[in-house]
């Protein structure tokens, strides 16, 4: 499964009980749309963590890089090149494949 | 409702003795239509907020019908109990003190919360000191996400940022403290025939800055609708002792110094207040900003958080939820 679509369905099915109503679009603004709170954004950077192998660091605790579907992709991405080009040998797995 | 035009420094200047007039009025008429009790239980801590609200309590019903408790822990300040009875001689009321160090113990607090703390912090125990604290938010785009402060017995600083199930341990923790407090304050209403008194100013109650059924749960909350800065200043017009207008805002909830500020506004309660009454008003931030002394840039970031923090305690404000409507039951 792609990261986007791995994160929606973590957010729907573990943060909004199966209300797909309430995410409108891949570059829908998290929390200014109220999708999330902060406890929510803690939530998925948790599941971030541990799903893709990567550790948030304080100062990527940014809207940027995690307010909105795409956001998030995008810094999974951009964090996966890094780590990649780092260490070759770097994988990733997904704990819900 | 301000308006841009006439938006200052000057626009939470207030007319403190009828405001003081307007508030012992409603207290009063509350005790006698609404609540049918006899008098006002109010928990002092020292600070400014349970000060002003002793005080107008006292202005409402008189001295003989306000009961004041103090209840410090093993974490409150040392100067904590001396201030708070020298507040209560002051006005003539009658006091008690409980400390609740052992029903904390009791409930296990200080070993959950440690407890907590170490899965973040490895080595942290009792003799450590520490609190939350949350980024400031002038000083770049962080996201507000709280991270947990320690000292070592021998002055080192660890700040790590809090995980989900850390943040939620040592908040759940935490709370034992304002829930023990109110239960204590509701047991000396019911026996005295009294109503609970809650102390927020209108800082805290809007931006969900209390315990749900802890400090948030009071039958009156007098000063709720009122700024930081018009508590200061009506702390001095009722006569609150100049060592507790003179106290910076702090929590007293943590066992390391922490300022209100830093726990929940990462700014001066000063500017707070102007940017929240901005924000009420419509302000944009570009006209707000000169006016508080912040870039319009910061008066933005200022609007969104506090945007955020409305979504995140929304929690706390909702009373309980009926399925239907009970018609009957409807004040």
């Amino acid at each position: 499964m792609a990261p986007k679509e791995e994160i929606k369905k973590f957010i729907v099915d573990e943060l909004l009980f199966g209300n797909t109503a309430l995410l409108t679009g891949d570059d829908q603004s998290f929390l200014q749309t109220g999708v999330l709170d902060s406890s929510g954004l803690l939530e998925l950077i948790t599941f971030i963590e541990n799903t893709f192998g990567i550790a948030v660091e304080d100062d990527e605790l940014v809207p940027e890089n995690l307010d909105s579907l795409d956001n998030v992709e995008g810094f999974i991405i951009r964090k996966r090149g890094r780590l990649n080009s780092y260490d070759p040998a770097c994988s990733f797995h997904s704990a819900h494949p | 409702m301000g308006t841009t035009a006439q938006f200052s420094k000057h626009v939470l200047d207030i007319d403190c003795e009828r405001e003081a007039e307007r508030i012992a009025v409603r207290m009063r008429g509350m005790l006698s239509e609404k609540f049918k009790r006899r008098g006002f239980v109010v928990a002092i801590s020292g600070g400014v907020d349970s000060s002003v609200t002793l005080a107008l309590s006292v202005r409402a019903v008189g001295k003989e019908r306000v009961f004041a408790l103090q209840m410090p822990e093993l974490h409150s300040c040392g100067e904590t109990l001396g201030i708070s009875e020298r507040l209560a001689d002051h006005f003539g009321v009658v006091r008690e003190h409980t400390d609740i160090t052992p029903i904390l113990e009791a409930a296990g607090f200080y070993e959950k919360y440690d407890a907590a703390v170490r899965s973040v912090i490895p080595g942290y125990d009792g003799g450590w000191k520490s609190k939350i604290v949350l980024p400031n938010i002038l000083e770049g785009r962080n996201l507000a996400l709280f991270s947990i402060v320690a000292q070592s017995p021998c002055g080192e600083i660890i700040k790590k940022r809090l995980p989900f199930k850390a943040y939620l341990e040592i908040l759940a923790a935490t709370n034992f403290k304002q829930r023990i407090r109110k239960m204590l304050e509701y047991y000396h209403a019911d026996r005295l025939h009294y109503a609970t008194t809650g102390t927020p100013n209108r800082l805290e109650y809007d931006q969900g800055f209390f315990v749900k059924l802890g400090d948030g749960a009071g039958d009156i909350k007098p000063i709720a609708h009122l700024y930081k800065s018009q508590v200061y200043k009506l702390a001095e017009h009722l006569g609150v002792p100049v060592e507790i207008c003179g106290r910076p805002p702090t929590t007293d909830t943590y066992s390391l110094a922490q300022g209100q500020d830093e726990f929940f506004f990462s700014l001066s309660h000063e500017k707070m207040d102007l940017c929240l009454y901005a924000l009420n008003s419509h302000i944009p931030a570009d006209l707000a900003g000169p006016v508080i002394g912040l870039s319009a840039e910061q008066v933005q970031r200022v609007y969104q958080d506090i945007g955020q923090k409305r979504s995140t305690t929304r929690y706390l404000h909702l009373k309980p939820q009926l399925v239907e409507p009970v018609p009957e039951i409807a004040f």
